[in-house]
């Protein structure tokens, strides 16, 4: 008994640091978004006193429920298009030569290290209405002179997708490499298609590999605020920019805050069908590990 | 069975499509010419700007300040949180997995915008010392996480055989863990700091009079519009990042042939 108590206190002694941290810093000020959601603003750029309806109330701008689907659909297709193109390039590398792979491997992760703002600032002045790319075009007579490449919502979802990438390669890598082939040759053997192997074969020996590159491009995509910023215009805002204008140009907190709970809403349906299904997983790989 | 070309092709294109607007910037920034559209010579005179803006270095010093202590309250954070996640199995190792894991995939203008309601609601002022504290709190969990998947690796029974030779726990701990999660720990502690350095919309949400960082910098220097001297400051920040990755590379190399040997 004593015994216990001691390991008790023990597991309570290494666990309260990173516990107690994050819930003060993380978990109360995520349920803090939910509380402020119900009060008033006050005219000097905090809040006010008192509980009220009013400020959900305000979320039924008519400019919301475009901006909303705007982020959904520009979230959505942002995955299938960074999905489609990190298959294939996660099979090469996977497949590549060793010394191949590496390089392969520390090209892809290198733009990961750099910094996100230059990333995008480095598209803004390729897609400059004086920059290169728009010369190339116009001398292929590809655009017309009075086109814009920067700052619609075309621009938005390049750069995204740009951004993206690595981060749906390297998941996807990983499970391709674990994927056993000689499944792809016996279903040539009985007679399969090329096509109908890999759909039905390898597409569903990578599937976690594709839940996680799914939710790590998606979940950042609807959170998108800056890219939307640097390079898109008035008909690309998402909802990260109407928090962000509420929050530094109107001074209003609750009415941002409001906004934020929507948004935290519609993240958690898809995280929380992730970690149930995360969880099945680590269950099943770590009972040898319990046994010590 | 004949190997489709579509992969290798479409792989070059996508690391040819990550690389060429950085390659352009870089080339822009030794641009005489201010909007980058032809090259009117070669010039270091956004260097030479560069260099004499006062405010850059500020901002400089203080992402160094803020990425120095957030990584050395989340690496000894998150280690801790590491050990007892691999260590204990339990409901409080579930609670604690969720609290380590969500912020992960919790968007940052989220977490943004979450802290900067909390100091509002407690009437913490906003300055560095939010600053450090929101960045730790989001390092945590990568931190953790790299310490934990050094720690799956980890033969268990070199503990049991410590303590069967009489060795105590905080010896054991000190000699024989620490040491060998060591490069989880080190890489986890890299991890935080670039990622302190280089984080933007949480600093954006949690920063006061003061606390200017350097991508903060860089975000009023794009919104302004002063894009020859962006370019040369990312031009040395590329420059320093690639070097750094270049440097851990070759040194996690030559460790691993010690490994072998």
């Amino acid at each position: 008994m004593k015994l216990k108590t001691k390991n008790i206190l023990k597991e309570l002694g290494l666990t309260a640091p990173s516990l107690l941290w994050l819930t003060v810093f993380f978990l109360l000020p995520t349920l803090i978004i939910f509380a402020i959601s119900f009060k008033p603003s006050d005219p000097l750029g905090g809040v006010g006193q008192g509980w009220t309806l009013r400020t959900i109330l305000a979320l039924k701008n008519p400019n919301y429920p475009e901006i909303i689907w705007r982020t959904l659909w520009m979230s959505a297709l942002t995955t299938v298009i960074t999905l489609l193109v990190s298959i294939p390039v996660a099979y090469h590398i996977a497949r590549a030569r060793p010394w191949k792979r590496d390089l392969m491997l520390l090209l892809t992760i290198l733009p990961f290290w750099t910094s996100f703002l230059i990333r995008i600032f480095a598209w803004k002045s390729v897609l400059h209405p004086d920059g290169l790319l728009k010369k190339a075009l116009l001398f292929c007579h590809l655009i017309s002179e009075d086109s814009l490449l920067l700052y619609r919502p075309g621009t938005v979802l390049l750069v995204m997708v740009y951004t993206e990438l690595p981060f749906a390669i390297l998941p996807l890598y990983a499970a391709v490499e674990k994927f056993d082939f000689s499944l792809i040759e016996a279903a040539l053997d009985l007679g399969a298609g090329k096509l109908r192997a890999y759909i039905s074969i390898f597409i569903p020996g990578i599937k976690n590999g594709l839940l996680s590159a799914c939710l790590m491009v998606l979940i950042p995509g609807i959170g998108s605020y800056v890219i939307p910023d640097v390079v898109g215009g008035i008909d690309s805002m998402m909802i990260g920019n109407v928090i962000a204008q509420r929050t530094f140009v109107d001074r209003n907190l609750p009415h941002a805050s409001a906004l934020a709970a929507v948004m935290t809403i519609v993240m958690f349906l898809p995280l929380l069908y992730f970690l149930k299904g995360k969880k099945h997983e680590d269950g099943s790989a770590t009972p040898a590990k319990e046994v010590v | 069975m004949r190997k489709s070309k579509i992969p290798a092709i479409l792989t070059w294109s996508v690391l040819l499509f990550f690389y060429l607007p950085i390659a352009l910037l870089v080339l822009n920034s030794f641009n005489a010419s201010k909007t980058g559209g032809n090259w009117g010579g070669f010039t270091m005179k956004w260097y030479a700007q560069l260099f004499s803006a006062r405010e850059i270095w500020g901002a400089l010093k203080n992402s160094l300040l803020v990425a120095t202590l957030a990584t050395a309250i989340s690496t000894l954070l998150g280690t801790c949180a590491a050990i007892a996640l691999h260590r204990y199995k339990g409901k409080i190792q579930n609670t604690h997995y969720c609290l380590v894991y969500v912020p992960l995939v919790v968007p940052e203008i989220l977490l943004g915008i979450s802290l900067l309601l909390f100091f509002v609601a407690l009437r913490i002022e906003l300055g560095i010392v939010t600053m450090i504290i929101a960045h730790a709190t989001f390092c945590v969990s990568y931190v953790a996480m790299a310490v934990l998947s050094r720690l799956q690796d980890f033969d268990n029974t070199i503990l049991e055989a410590s303590r069967d030779l009489g060795a105590s726990n905080w010896h054991t701990t000190r000699k024989i863990l620490l040491p060998n999660i060591l490069p989880g720990i080190v890489a986890g502690a890299l991890l935080a700091f670039t990622l302190s350095i280089d984080d933007f919309v949480i600093s954006f949400f949690v920063a006061g009079p003061g606390s200017t960082t350097l991508p903060i910098q860089i975000y009023s220097m794009i919104r302004r519009g002063s894009m020859p001297l962006i370019n040369a400051l990312s031009t040395i920040l590329l420059a320093i990042t690639f070097l750094v990755i270049l440097a851990v590379q070759l040194i996690g190399k030559s460790q691993n042939q010690q490994d072998r040997h």
